[in-house]
């Protein structure tokens, strides 16, 4: 078969279909169950650290 | 140790300039030539004074790095005047011909400007605005310095010396002809390099972030910079005719090549004008409003829409052209379902105001941020509508196009970075507030009634045109000359430079309220914020 061909066709099935699931899966993620919490910390970042990096994981405030 | 390796390079760099300047094929690169050699003889004298000095105590750790973050700045509202001049002249030069002056053929007529003023605009202004914000985003929202050190410099002035490159390269004719994407090979080989450079000091600085997590912001900025790289280096393949000349040869050609270009030229929107300014919303927005973003869920799903549908977008441009029909279709699909992840993220930033809308009273930095949302979803909504194959037979090749450009440009682009701007501007220079909230109003009000004349002009322009074009009398032939429409569009070209004459009247407004804002603003109370006097 030649290259086009063999390329198209694997990109209208196998590919499709990875990048489908990838992306349904990202969706399922981000609604999971218990995402709530960390959405909500992550959503607060620009609200810390204003002025100066943190000095450690733990000393963000 | 790195400084006499730096001198090396330094010197063969200016050695290898001379070279070529005196080689030179054409003009173009023999100017270009002269200012890589001015450029880099000047960078080895000051790296020359600057060697075995002693380096001061480092307080590196323990503050940003905001000095580039302010040169940005001041970058960034130098070229958007400039590019909004550049764009203000050639409107009235459609109008009135006679501005190509005689004296200035083959350098300041219309299509010797034109690439002048869309890269001023977008790759001037808006990639200034890009680097400054992701650079002050990315440091806060990781709780990190910038990382790479000096690199950040590099990535700025590279970056600069990029656009300088370009811009007296389209003066002088080097161009390769693809639409946002002029600049011949050896600029865009400089631009690579400097764009590698940006991608590491951005992936640096989040991969020692402190944060668990990475903000969204930082999501649409990395794949704005990821994405931008790929596109620039697939679009610019091209090869030399002659290493002391800036022509070059496109790699693949016809139909391959015009895929290609707007495979890039859509994405350059989709992911520049696009992504990037998305990663300003997420964070400035937010910050100004003083409430978290509306939904964050939303803002993930809204992400991974818009890479994963954008990318395909492309061969909406090429409806109707040697493009086979199943390409066109799809790009006109995956731009009619790009609709929903755009206005996703538009509800998603506006109803980040929930509980705060008083403040689109008493806050015109946050009415401007709105106004750009609004008009970034009327131009979502318009762009979609468009790439379908039967409205694109009307509105393709006329001022239509030209109209939905800028009110997206104009109205989300710009506006979010003024916005950006008027925030920022106070926190790096350590003052307690702008110098005048009037004037923003007034920058508010000229710039969206500038858009709104310029985009209806357009609309009835583009609309005339197109139906003039396909008009047939009874027996089938075409009732207009192309020159017929020409002149029926004046008042409209009229109309449209004015708008432009408002927007730039704005900006002018703003340069001089931020300027007033760092002389004569009341500074912030010193002790409050003992890291903002920082090491730079």
């Amino acid at each position: 078969m030649e290259t086009y061909s063999l390329l198209r066709e694997f990109a209208d099935s196998w590919m499709l279909l990875v990048l489908f699931t990838f992306f349904v899966g990202v969706i399922l993620w981000a609604i999971r169950p218990g995402s709530n919490k960390t959405h909500r910390e992550t959503a607060s970042i620009p609200f810390r650290n204003e002025d100066k990096p943190a000095a450690s994981k733990e000393a963000r405030t | 140790m790195l400084n006499y390796i730096k001198l090396i390079a330094l010197g063969l760099v200016t050695l290898l300039a001379m070279i070529a300047a005196s080689y030179a094929r054409d003009l173009a690169y023999q100017v270009h030539a002269i200012i890589i050699m001015a450029v880099s003889a000047g960078l080895f004298l000051w790296t020359l004074r600057n060697t075995d000095e002693p380096v001061p105590a480092s307080v590196l750790e323990t503050s940003y790095m905001d000095g580039v973050v302010r040169y940005g700045v001041i970058a960034t509202a130098f070229w958007g005047v400039v590019g909004f001049l550049a764009g203000t002249f050639i409107a009235f030069q459609l109008a009135f011909p006679v501005l190509n002056f005689d004296w200035a053929q083959g350098y300041m007529n219309f299509g010797r400007l034109r690439p002048l003023h869309t890269s001023a605009v977008i790759f001037a202004f808006g990639g200034n605005a890009l680097i400054a914000t992701s650079f002050y985003v990315v440091q806060r929202t990781s709780a990190a310095r910038l990382w790479g050190g000096n690199l950040g410099w590099f990535v700025f002035w590279g970056y600069n010396l990029f656009i300088v490159l370009a811009a007296t390269g389209y003066l002088l004719g080097a161009t390769q002809s693809k639409e946002y994407a002029e600049p011949e090979w050896y600029v865009d080989l400089w631009l690579t390099i400097v764009w590698l450079a940006y991608l590491a000091v951005f992936l640096g600085t989040i991969i020692k972030r402190k944060e668990p997590h990475i903000y969204v912001a930082n999501w649409f900025f990395l794949s704005f910079i990821i994405t931008v790289a790929m596109l620039h280096v697939f679009n610019n393949l091209s090869i030399p005719v002659s290493i002391f000349g800036s022509k070059s040869v496109q790699v693949f050609a016809g139909v391959q090549d015009a895929m290609v270009q707007w495979w890039y030229g859509h994405n350059a929107v989709g992911f520049f004008l696009t992504a990037g300014f998305l990663g300003m919303m997420y964070y400035f927005v937010p910050k100004q409003a003083e409430r978290p973003v509306f939904s964050y869920k939303l803002s993930i799903i809204h992400f991974w829409a818009l890479i994963f549908l954008y990318i395909w977008a492309g061969p909406h441009h090429l409806h109707y052209t040697a493009l086979p029909d199943w390409a066109s279709t799809l790009g006109m699909v995956f731009s009619v379902v790009l609709w929903m992840p755009s206005w996703g993220g538009m509800i998603n930033g506006l109803m980040t105001l929930s509980g705060a809308w008083d403040k689109l009273r008493t806050d015109p930095v946050i009415r401007m941020m709105v106004i750009s949302l609004g008009f970034y979803g009327m131009s979502t909504f318009e762009g979609p509508m468009m790439s379908i194959r039967a409205v694109n037979s009307l509105s393709h090749y006329t001022d239509w196009t030209i109209g939905h450009v800028h009110s997206g440009a104009l109205g989300w682009n710009g506006m979010i970075t003024f916005g950006a701007l008027y925030f920022l501007v106070p926190k790096l220079w350590n003052r307690e507030r702008l110098y005048s909230l009037s004037m923003v109003s007034w920058h508010f009000w000229l710039a969206t009634i500038g858009i709104i004349l310029y985009a209806a002009s357009m609309w009835v322009t583009g609309i005339m045109e197109g139906l003039m074009w396909r008009e047939v009398d009874a027996n089938g032939f075409l009732v207009n000359s192309f020159a017929d429409t020409v002149s029926a569009k004046f008042p409209m070209y009229v109309v449209r430079a004015l708008g432009g004459v408002m927007y730039v009247t704005g900006a002018l407004i703003m340069c001089y309220n931020l300027w007033m804002t760092v002389k004569r603003s009341p500074a912030k109370d010193a002790a409050a914020s003992p890291a903002a006097v920082a090491a730079e």
